[in-house]
């Protein structure tokens, strides 16, 4: 292949990675926005897919791209007079503290039954939400 | 007391968060099902809280340089205006309605997530 090929090549796969980069922003922002979370759970297997960023850097890269989002969103769900301090500060704390007990713990449990618990509570409250 | 279950249900979902396993979908339904919170505040909450710990956790993560900041700009533009979208389409609906949308989104999500872990190999 010539040089001039090549180079044609790789700036069509850059085009094409830059088209999934937005793909993956727009459907962050929107489940961000309309569901106030999730949009990493989404993110992280679009970048392992779409932009062959490896999996345990993911991780780490979804929550730089949710933060922002959060930031945002936030700010107008506060606006919106959605906010509630009663609830907000205690559940904050609580975050705060459980978040560095998770992050501790992460390199000591198997993920995989957790993972499985986890899909099934999650599960379970979908139902009821959706359905009663 | 009331103050103490909300703290509850921050560390259940903080502590899911900080596994990196999603604790909004978590702190959500636990605020809107045991607590009766409106989804819209829960939701709001939920947004809020995740700040201080992502910011904790990003700077930790910078360090260990997990962070791939290639084509960022690329993802975080397009996600911003499109968050803001999603914010006004969350303010135009009921929160009987959101919840009720949420709890697919969570239904999806969990049937998502238990193929892929089933399918991966360790």
């Amino acid at each position: 292949m010539s040089s001039k090929q090549k180079q044609k090549n790789e700036l069509r796969t850059d085009k094409k990675l830059n088209v999934y980069a937005v793909l993956t922003g727009l459907s962050a922002g929107i489940i961000n926005g309309v569901f106030g979370g999730g949009g990493g759970m989404l993110v992280v297997p679009m970048l392992v897919h779409l932009l062959k960023c490896p999996a345990k850097k993911a991780h780490a890269t979804a929550i730089l791209i949710i933060l922002p989002l959060s930031i945002v969103s936030g700010i107008f769900y506060a606006a919106f007079g959605n906010f509630n301090l009663e609830v907000g500060i205690p559940a904050g704390i609580g975050v705060i503290l459980g978040g560095t007990v998770g992050a501790l713990l992460l390199s000591k449990l198997s993920s995989k039954w957790l993972t499985i618990i986890f899909c099934v509570v999650m599960a379970a409250a979908g139902v009821k939400m959706l359905l009663f | 007391m009331k103050y103490v279950w909300f703290g509850i249900a921050g560390v259940l979902g903080g502590v899911l968060g900080g596994m990196g396993m999603g604790g909004g979908t978590l702190l959500i339904p636990l605020l809107n099902i045991f607590y009766k919170v409106g989804q819209h505040t829960a939701q709001a909450v939920n947004l809020l809280s995740f700040i201080p710990m992502a910011v904790v956790a990003l700077i930790i993560h910078i360090k260990n340089k997990l962070v791939n900041f290639k084509r960022i700009i690329w993802i975080i533009l397009p996600g911003v205006v499109s968050c803001i979208a999603g914010c006004y389409i969350a303010k135009s609906l009921s929160g009987y309605l959101l919840a009720r949308c949420f709890g697919g989104f969570l239904v999806l999500l969990s049937v998502f997530q238990f193929v892929s872990e089933i399918k991966r190999k360790n």
